[in-house]
């Protein structure tokens, strides 16, 4: 698929947080080469650590998440797998329970259905169910399709669905810094932990340290500082959300981007810390909006920070339906900056 | 029953008729008209020809994402494959499925799904409805190799010889799931082919030879339709091309060229030509005539497709409910 010719690759904006990240010396790479290097470096570092997916090994190496890995660190901790998400994803479960620290790579949400019970019923009850007595620490990742027809089964954003289980940790980077923090801190995590990524996300560059560093889980990040409305956006919508965000500062709106980088647990402070200041609150989600994470956040805002509000919460998502695939469908289903925009200005101005 | 020489020369037809589908979409896929993920099926034509060969129109079938020939063996309108494959309003799915997801009700193809795996127990539960309304109509199911890994196939086989049901399982392996060879992924034999005798009729047979594909499909179904249960058949195949788009879009080096050459030898549409010239079956007039044929219907429904209208924001929300 020609994705190269869907979005040409961009340096991400100017983020404020790049120096709340520390303001560590870095190199500019791609969002694969991020994640690339996570993953090695954690397959050096920790011996436990191993690699498995349909199609880890391939020349494209997994949108080149784990390109080349099996040649630095042998087939035997990066291999790929018969198709047989179901059982796999159990194998992962007891090897993470036999000591070993598995990252499954799963190439599309999608395909996590058929992972569905091993991750819901197995994974994310075992330390609980068993008083304590043995924990999973296992990492799933999965990659969002979008565009050139991929159409149902191949671009669903089923963060809503997974968001909902308890004893699952849930990650959806947006910048390259936090992909590769992320994931080294997904790994050393004793627990399961889902990254979901987006195929957006892959098409950016951005500044990256060499040194192997994490970003914890659980804490979301001030993307960009304003006073009249916060924007929270989850994956590649966050730098939607920033562009819109600066285009509206030209127009005497100054709205604050919230990246949530978590979102179970779910940095509430963060979030209604930030409401407390702006009274308005635009969520900006690549799933569907209803039961899932845009409803999820609306709901917290409205239980714990209801008096700050000065306006109704909004949402932006893409329509409640399954993806189409013709093009001029995908142009109609899709949201991006300008739905963002429109939202805020919605919020803000109340029209 | 043995075939005429009609039946020989149809075979001939469709198998000519989807690879030069085939080759057309491959020549054509770079000018980003065809915004659809296409998964071709050259050099596996005889699979779904000897298949299809053997079924009444009311009988079903059901695919997977290299479609193409499933469809179009089983009787599917060219026409309207190609507009969906242009993503537009007269395509089999009016748009909202693409490449992967054709469909055509009329002639048994209830829809295709392009989770690996995932047609495999729908097929299954086919023959179940065709059984329990006593009717003597079979399903068949074509899979990859790379579904034969997934535990739906094994799940679904159970239940068909539990009930007796009149499915036909049909395992094309083509060598490749992606970039991950057969050999890599499956620990030698299907299991199917050695328990359960009573139970299932299996066989594992040259998928590249349209009779033979023809003949043992032609016992399963009768089989079925007699209610005397489901049947397993491995047919050995190769995927020519890349797993998905065009040739020039197939990452390098995950596969010996001279692997693909050795195929390209048993290139099953040039065996089977020569084989009917040699029996005197098809002449080479007859041979100019169906290609010109074929071509001239490619022709039209490339221009059909691209004549028809686009769907627009205002069909997003149709068919999320049928009223
Ligand atoms: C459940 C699931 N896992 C993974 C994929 C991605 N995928 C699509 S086709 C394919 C290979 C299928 O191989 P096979 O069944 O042998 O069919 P072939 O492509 O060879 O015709 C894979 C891994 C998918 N669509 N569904
Ligand atoms: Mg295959």
């Amino acid at each position: 698929m020609p994705w190269s010719r869907i979005r040409p690759d961009t340096n991400e904006p100017e983020f404020m947080s790049a120096a709340v990240d520390g303001g560590l010396q870095g190199r500019r790479i791609s969002y694969a080469e991020a994640t690339n290097e996570a993953l090695s470096q954690a397959l050096s570092l920790d011996p436990r650590v191993f690699v498995m997916g349909q199609g880890v090994d391939d020349p494209s190496g997994m949108f080149g998440a784990t390109k080349n890995l099996h040649m630095a660190y042998g087939r035997e901790r990066v291999f790929d797998t018969p198709l047989a998400e179901t059982a796999l994803s159990g194998i992962a479960v007891g090897a993470a329970l036999g000591g070993m620290r598995p990252v499954y790579f799963h190439n599309r949400p999608d395909f996590l259905l058929l992972a569905m019970d091993q991750l819901v019923n197995h994974a994310a009850k075992w330390f609980y169910m068993f008083g304590g007595a043995a924990n999973v620490p296992l990492v799933f990742w999965a990659c969002v399709g979008r565009g050139w027809g991929s159409a149902a089964q191949h671009s669903q954003a089923l963060q809503g669905l997974f968001m909902h289980v308890p004893g699952l940790k849930l990650v959806m980077p947006s910048t390259c810094f936090d992909a590769k923090g992320l994931m080294l801190a997904a790994i050393a995590d004793k627990n399961p932990v889902l990254i979901i990524d987006h195929r957006m996300n892959f098409k950016q560059r951005g500044i990256v340290p060499e040194e192997p560093y994490t970003v914890p889980i659980g804490k979301g990040v001030i993307r960009r500082k304003g006073t009249d409305c916060t924007v929270v956006a989850v994956s590649h919508l966050v730098t939607d959300a920033f562009i819109a965000a600066q285009e509206l500062a030209g127009e005497g709106i100054e709205a604050e981007v919230i990246d949530p980088r978590t979102l179970r647990p779910l940095d509430e402070d963060l979030i209604l810390e930030s409401v407390s200041r702006t009274g308005r609150l635009v969520i900006c989600d690549t799933g569907w909006k209803t039961g899932g994470v845009t409803a999820e956040i609306s709901a917290m805002v409205a239980e714990k920070g209801f008096q700050h509000l000065k306006a109704p919460i909004a949402r932006v998502t893409n329509p409640d339906l399954p993806t189409p695939a013709g093009y001029t469908l995908e142009q109609a289903y899709y949201i991006g900056k300008d739905d963002i925009r429109k939202a805020i200005v919605r919020t803000v101005r109340g029209q | 029953m043995s075939l005429t020489k009609d039946a020989k020369r149809g075979m001939l037809r469709t198998m000519l008729r989807i690879r030069r589908v085939q080759e057309r979409i491959e020549s054509e896929y770079l000018k980003d008209e065809m915004k659809t993920p296409v998964h071709l099926y050259i050099g596996q034509e005889a699979i779904a020809t000897g298949v299809c060969a053997t079924l009444r129109k009311d009988d079903a079938i059901n695919s997977n994402h290299r479609s193409h020939g499933h469809y179009l063996a089983k009787g599917g309108d060219l026409k309207a494959m190609m507009a969906e494959l242009f993503c537009r309003t007269t395509g089999c799915s009016k748009g909202y499925g693409g490449s992967m997801h054709l469909v055509d009700v009329e002639h048994g193809n209830l829809g295709t799904s392009a989770i690996v795996g995932g047609g495999i127990p729908i097929g299954t539960g086919l023959g179940l409805a065709f059984q329990m309304q006593k009717l003597d109509r079979v399903s068949v199911v074509f899979f990859g190799d790379g579904a034969a890994d997934e535990g739906t196939l094994y799940e679904s086989l159970n239940f068909a010889m539990l009930k007796n049901l009149p499915v036909v399982y049909v395992m094309e392996n083509n060598g490749w799931a992606v970039c991950s060879p057969t050999a890599t992924r499956h620990c030698g034999d299907n299991v199917f082919h050695k328990g359960a005798q009573d139970r299932l009729f299996s066989a594992k047979i040259d998928g590249n030879d349209p009779e033979a594909v023809y003949e043992t499909t032609l016992k399963a179904v009768e089989r079925a339709r007699r209610g005397e249960g489901p049947s397993f058949i491995e047919c050995t195949t190769y995927r020519i091309l890349g797993h998905a788009g065009c040739v020039s879009q197939d990452p390098k080096g995950y596969r010996d060229p001279a692997e693909i050459e050795s195929w390209r030898e048993r290139c099953p549409v040039c065996a089977y030509q020569s084989k009917l010239q040699a029996e005197g079956v098809v002449n080479a007039s007859f041979l100019a005539d169906v290609e010109a044929e074929i071509a001239a219907e490619i022709d039209v429904a490339f221009d059909f497709a691209r004549q028809s209208p686009l769907p627009t924001a205002a069909d997003l929300h149709k068919y999320l409910f049928c009223e």
